[in-house]
């Protein structure tokens, strides 16, 4: 569980922290005349999709760290541990999610600018290499399952292929958000509007590069 | 006003109901008197607080109720009032954790002179395992659990040669002697507790789990199961008779060891048939029973069954109430029995009996006997064929008759009331669900028509029955 | 669904944050079935919740029964039992009062109380609704299939709970665990939108020191609620492998049914350690909304500001926080490694203090007031009696020594009812008299509100407070029956009857309540806009009850905190919080 307690903890004091420097200082029960412009309470960079991803990535952040903490906790545990062995394919795999974001991140920019093009060109381009990772893990499964390595007969393979499914389910549910949008882009809607979707997929993308890196590298090293 | 009166009356009251009630700790029987000390603080402490609180709630009420030209106070906050509050929480707080924390520091630590026993639970009865002369119990896997070996103990591991099994519910522990109960668990979760002991932990299947204590009154105190662990949970009982050291010293003697049942002879089926000659006259050649003479058939059941109630025959804890006038003829019987031996091979050869189902002479809504036997079915089995792991002997095939006459005797406390027979009294607690005659019959019919029900032998039962 | 329209009027100008647009549908159907009107998904959250909440009180009378009068009712047996057991449990802890404060309190008051127009993302809203309807229907599935509904107990330990011959092991445990992923599922979408709403929405001079207190616990609430229930969710799905697939994450090599199981190396301690990493936090998801909503109940009916505002928010904050550290306390007696009990104690009685601290509050705040004793401040009232009493209660199960004995007993039963059962339901119904004029502009009865509230708060200790003194004599929990035992007196079975009987008495009370509910809002007297005086934005909107966009064309602007009762100088006893300091009248 430490692991999960130290990325909460982490959570847990950002927030607070951000509470506290709201609430410090302040008398509540002081009236604020009318004749004041009140300002705003919350900062421009947040906007309502970008929070509400920043929280949804907390939810998957706790997901993850509580079964990689089980993995932890169930291999300490008992002594009926065999590790899986790691298929090459997982390496080619990881390389085409880390393409993917970059070039989400490209796509990202090119929606900054305003080129709309480039845009279009570079997104299909990362859900293209993510359909590839999907498949790639697909792969890897079924190789894994023709060796003899199913999930019952040892808790190290159950937890890969729990990790794995997680993960691929959480992309796949990415895919959805990035198909809505690609074909918002190619239905004419404007850049400002799908200019949101565009980073709030990439930010995503990201996350979830370091979630399957975290991952992976837990596999690599038990 | 009302609110107000309602307050004071219920907060005192409940202090009053503590003192009064005729509901406290049960006498204490352990060293553990340090764990009620930790209950008493809690309780003063607490006590205190919940009249002062209440009280303070009521006379505000009180004072303060409406009254239309009247403001209320107006004061954000009071810094300091806020903070000795908060600092005399954390010293009552502090005043609580520290005591319990000091006992739980005993608590885990258990002495370097405590002697061993190891609780094993399983669905839906207790049984015990003591380390031998060696004082080291050898290493138990469930899956060597089978042909004999109750407890699943390694018979490679030499450690485990002169374990003492016990495999009835009751246990003996000597006086005044610390003792590290080592739990461990068959199947599901399971926490043996004597209340009067105070300590109790559960028992985890796949690891051991463990706590201390020194019984310090003679007596016999009743283990029950306080981790929900299935259907028959409620009716999962076990003995501790506390008693001195030297008649805990003859009774360990007295039981096996791993090496000994290892060891035993299965019964002998030829001289069980030599025996069984003086059965045939009420309960026919083959077993089969006969109403006639109210002896119930006997081809069908497993050995393990046939043995615990000839032992309960002999030892009287069976056929000795008013009620049960078969029983007594029985008990003549089965005390002209020479022994163990003779149990043994006699329960070998009718093993070896055919069944052939008997012919069905009651007459009840089977359909309603459906429902109502998907209890029994927890441990006799869906199809009645019995399961031996969990006592219970096979019902399919058996006469109807004398099914509906066991169960009023259960019902009606005229079996398994004896102190000494456990799975009697899970019987009486589960026979209790037969509400009225007409349910009886209903389940005795549905019985009936599970005839065809395949046989079950054995199993990993031994022989030594409480 | 039919088409939506967008409507030209509900377009207003930006007040704060940019102005969203709503979906105004025109038919029946959009506006109360398909509806993204957080107010209305509220109520449909409230229907579902109580509706599923009777089912389980119906399962409670039932255990009384065989409890209070063993056998009399042929239809119970012990598995029936055990069922009703785990069913009542689960639908109370997670369908019912989850629900029911985070999606039908979260939802009718978050927007109203921020001053916003809706929720932030209104259409995930709705689905959050949905879902959590399939959820419950998945959950009810499990009554109707053979074997039953699971029989494992609500806090569905393995191996007991997926083993054969458990209630319900062939599919109820399955729907169970299905039900309960659904429920996450849902809920996260609708957490989102609670939580993205209180940071995102808040009307113009909102600022987060001048939220009601109301809004803070179910802030607090929905952020632990979102952190904690992954853990069941991955618990669930383990187990959902075990059971299905045939994994050991849970199962040891173990005996099933006197045969070896093809499990090895499981750990069923993991299992707990999920189920309490969730399992604990629960109790103050369930908790915080109740300490929120009471708090602004007790200002707003004592007329008075509620007393350390500041400390109670930061209290909020500090148990949510450590609610996440105090999770083993629940298995002191699980076989875990018993050093743990130091710290997890130590942890556990810390949390008491600032939990001491908003109870010395709410009764500072009654100090010096001028007391209203309508109905909901009566259910205030019989919250803080009902809640020192649980929380009293709770440390002595706090403290790993004293929780040894009393450990799965009754005491336990007696503790966790009084302190997460009746106490937030009291909350509850207060609430329910307070804000149902504004929800309908009716009042309900006050008569039928009096007897309602008597029943209950009598009834209820009646019940729960005994308990603790068979629990302290050993009586085990989780019995079907008694039997014969040594060290039970036979007085408990008299007891039992006894409670049985007040139970029987509290549930009928609440027939009564559900009248009132029907009766009121056809015949109820009208109320007004703000028939309590009370000084936050939901009573201050054009419209009663709010029309959908909450605040007609202009979003109000906050200029104080919610707590301005019996200002001095002021000619009211409340000035609200969106009158500015020039316009209030002197």
């Amino acid at each position: 569980m430490t692991i999960t307690l130290i990325l909460l903890a982490l959570i847990m004091v950002t927030f607070v922290g951000w509470l506290f420097s709201q609430s410090i200082n302040v008398k509540p029960w002081v009236a604020e005349t009318g004749k004041t412009q009140l300002p705003s309470p919350v900062p421009h960079f947040f906007t309502a999709p970008r929070v509400g991803l920043m929280v949804f990535l907390a939810v998957v952040t706790s997901v993850f760290a509580l079964s990689i903490s089980a993995y932890m906790m169930r291999m300490e545990m008992s002594g009926d541990w065999r590790s899986v062995p790691e298929p090459g394919l997982l390496w080619l795999n990881t390389a085409s999610l880390v393409l993917a974001s970059v070039v989400l991140q490209i796509a990202w920019r090119a929606a900054t600018h305003g080129n709309r093009q480039r845009l279009q060109r570079f997104l299909i381009m990362g859900g293209v290499l993510t359909i590839v990772f999907v498949l790639g893990q697909f792969v890897v499964w079924q190789q894994l399952s023709a060796g003899g390595y199913y999930m019952a007969t040892n808790p190290a393979n159950a937890f890969f292929y729990m990790l794995t499914a997680l993960h691929a389910l959480h992309l796949l549910g990415g895919l959805a958000a990035w198909g809505r949008t690609v074909a918002r882009l190619r239905g004419g809607a404007g850049l400002a509007r799908v200019r949101a979707s565009v980073e709030l997929c990439t930010l995503y993308w990201h996350f979830l590069l370091v979630v399957w890196i975290a991952v992976f590298g837990l596999i690599l090293a038990t | 006003m009302a609110m107000a009166i309602v307050l004071i009356v219920l907060a005192l009251g409940s202090v009053a109901f503590y003192f009064f009630s005729p509901w406290n700790l049960t006498p204490l029987a352990s060293n553990w008197g340090a764990i009620d000390g930790t209950i008493d603080i809690t309780f003063w402490v607490t006590g205190a607080v919940f009249v002062a609180i209440n009280l303070f709630m009521a006379v505000a009420i009180l004072r303060y109720r409406y009254k239309q030209h009247k403001r209320a106070h107006y004061q954000p906050e009071n810094k300091k009032l806020e903070a000795w509050l908060t600092a005399l929480t954390t010293i009552g707080i502090a005043a609580l954790l520290a005591p319990g924390l000091f006992v739980w520091g005993a608590f885990v630590t258990v002495p370097e002179d405590a002697h061993e026993v190891e609780v094993i639970g399983q669905q839906w009865h207790w049984s015990y395992r003591f380390p031998g002369e060696d004082g080291e119990f050898g290493a138990v896997r469930m899956g060597l659990v089978g042909n004999g070996n109750f407890f699943g103990v390694d018979p490679e591991d030499s450690r485990g040669q002169d374990d003492v099994l016990v495999q009835s519910p009751r246990v003996l522990l000597p006086i005044d002697r610390p003792v590290k109960v080592t739990l461990r668990s068959r199947d599901v979760l399971h926490n043996f507790k004597v209340p009067q002991f105070r300590a109790k932990m559960d028992a985890i299947p796949g690891q051991a789990s463990y706590f201390w204590f020194t019984p310090t009154k003679l007596g016999e105190f009743e283990a029950v199961c306080a981790e929900l662990c299935g259907v028959a949970h409620f009716a999962m009982r076990g003995r501790v008779d506390v008693v001195e050291q030297a008649a805990f010293d003859d009774w360990l003697a007295e039981q096996p060891t791993f090496g000994d049942l290892a060891a035993r002879e299965p019964g002998d089926t030829e001289a069980g048939a030599e025996l069984y000659v003086r059965c045939v006259a009420c309960h026919g050649p083959q077993g089969g029973g006969q109403q006639a003479t109210n002896a119930p058939r006997l081809a069908g059941l497993d050995a393990g069954y046939l043995t615990r109630q000839l032992h309960n025959f002999r030892d009287g804890v069976r056929g000795t109430h008013d009620g049960d006038r078969f029983g007594q003829q029985m008990r003549a019987f089965a005390m002209s029995l020479q022994g163990e031996g003779d149990i043994r091979d006699i329960a070998a050869y009718i093993e070896t009996l055919p069944i052939e189902p008997a012919r069905s002479t009651i007459t009840g809504d089977a359909q309603r006997g459906e429902r109502l036997y998907r209890t029994c079915a927890n441990c006799h089995g869906a199809q009645g064929q019995g399961m031996p792991a969990f006592n219970a002997p096979r019902l399919a095939g058996m006469n109807d008759w004398y099914l509906v006459r066991q169960l009023h005797h259960f019902r009606d406390g005229i079996r398994g009331r004896h102190p000494q027979d456990i799975y009697g009294s899970q019987m009486v607690d589960m026979a209790q669900i037969l509400v009225d005659d007409s349910a009886l019959r209903d389940v005795v019919a549905y019985i009936s028509s599970l005839s065809e029900a395949p046989t079950v032998t054995g199993g990993d039962q031994g022989s030594e029955e409480g | 669904m039919g088409e939506r329209e967008y409507d030209a009027g509900s377009y207003v100008p930006p007040a704060e944050v940019e102005e969203m647009e709503l979906v105004h549908p025109k038919t029946f159907i959009g506006k109360y079935i398909w509806s993204q009107d957080a107010k209305v998904i509220a109520i449909q959250y409230g229907i579902t919740a109580t509706a599923i909440g009777l089912v389980a009180l119906v399962l409670s009378i039932l255990m009384r029964l065989q409890l209070g009068f063993p056998n009399s009712v042929s239809l119970i047996d012990p598995s029936s039992y055990l069922q009703y057991v785990t069913m009542h449990g689960m639908i109370m802890v997670v369908y019912l009062l989850t629900a029911l404060f985070l999606g039908g309190f979260g939802n009718y008051l978050i927007p109203l109380m921020c001053g916003a127009r809706d929720m932030a993302f209104p259409y995930l809203n709705m689905i959050s609704y949905w879902v959590y309807l399939a959820s419950v229907l998945i959950l009810v599935a499990g009554f109707f299939i053979p074997g039953g509904s699971t029989g494992a107990g609500w806090t569905l330990y393995p191996p007991q709970a997926i083993n054969p011959g458990t209630p319900g092991v062939d599919g109820g445990i399955i729907l169970m665990l299905v039900s309960l992923a659904v429920f996450i599922i849902g809920f996260t979408m609708g957490g989102l939108n609670y939580v993205v709403t209180v940071l995102q929405a808040r009307t113009r001079g909102m600022t987060l020191m001048r939220l009601p207190l109301t809004v803070w616990g179910i802030f607090m609430a929905t952020v632990m609620a979102l952190l904690a229930f992954p853990a069941l969710l991955v618990a669930a799905l383990m187990m959902l492998l075990d059971r299905l697939l045939g994994t050991s994450f849970f199962m040891p090599e173990m005996l099933s049914m006197g045969e070896t199981a093809q499990r090895e190396g499981g750990s069923p301690l993991l299992f707990q350690h999920l189920f309490w990493f969730f399992g604990h936090p629960e109790v103050y998801i369930v908790a915080l909304p109740a300490f929120g909503i009471v708090s602004d109940l007790i200002a707003t009916h004592a007329r008075k500001n509620i007393f350390g505002y500041r400390m109670m928010v930061w209290a909020i904050i500090i148990i949510g926080a450590l609610s996440f550290v105090v999770w083993a306390h629940h298995m002191y007696v699980s076989g875990m490694n018993p050093y743990f009990g130091f710290l997890f104690a130590t942890t556990t009685l810390i949390i008491a203090v600032p939990t001491a601290i908003k109870v010395y509050n709410w009764i500072l705040t009654l100090w010096r007031g001028n007391i209203h004793m309508t109905v909901p401040m009566l259910f205030a009232i019989g919250f803080l009696f009902t809640f020192v009493n649980g929380g009293l209660s709770g440390l002595f199960l706090g403290n790993v020594t004293v929780d040894v004995p009393l450990s799965d007993t009754y005491f336990v039963v007696g503790h966790f009812h009084m302190v997460m059962a009746v106490a937030p339901i009291l909350v509850i119904f207060g609430a329910i008299y307070h804000w149902y004029p504004k929800i309908t502009g009716r009042m309900l009865n006050d008569t039928l509100g009096m007897i309602h509230f008597w029943v209950t708060f009598l009834g209820t200790y009646a019940i729960y407070y005994p308990m603790h003194f068979i629990g302290l004599e050993g009586v085990p929990r989780r019995y079907f029956a008694y039997g014969e035992t040594t060290f039970i007196s036979d007085s408990v079975q008299a007891l039992n009857a006894a409670i049985t009987i007040a139970a029987i008495i509290v549930a009928l009370a609440q027939l009564l309540f559900l009248f009132n509910l029907a009766w009121s809002y056809f015949r109820g007297r009208e109320s007004g806009p703000n028939p309590w005086h009370a000084t936050t934005l939901e009573w201050q909107t054009p419209h009663t009850p709010p029309r959908h966009g909450n605040f007609g064309e202009e979003l109000p602007v906050v200029y104080r905190w919610p707590y301005d009762y019996s200002v001095p100088g002021a000619k009211h006893d409340f000035i609200p919080q969106n009158v500015p300091p020039e316009e209030v009248e002197r």
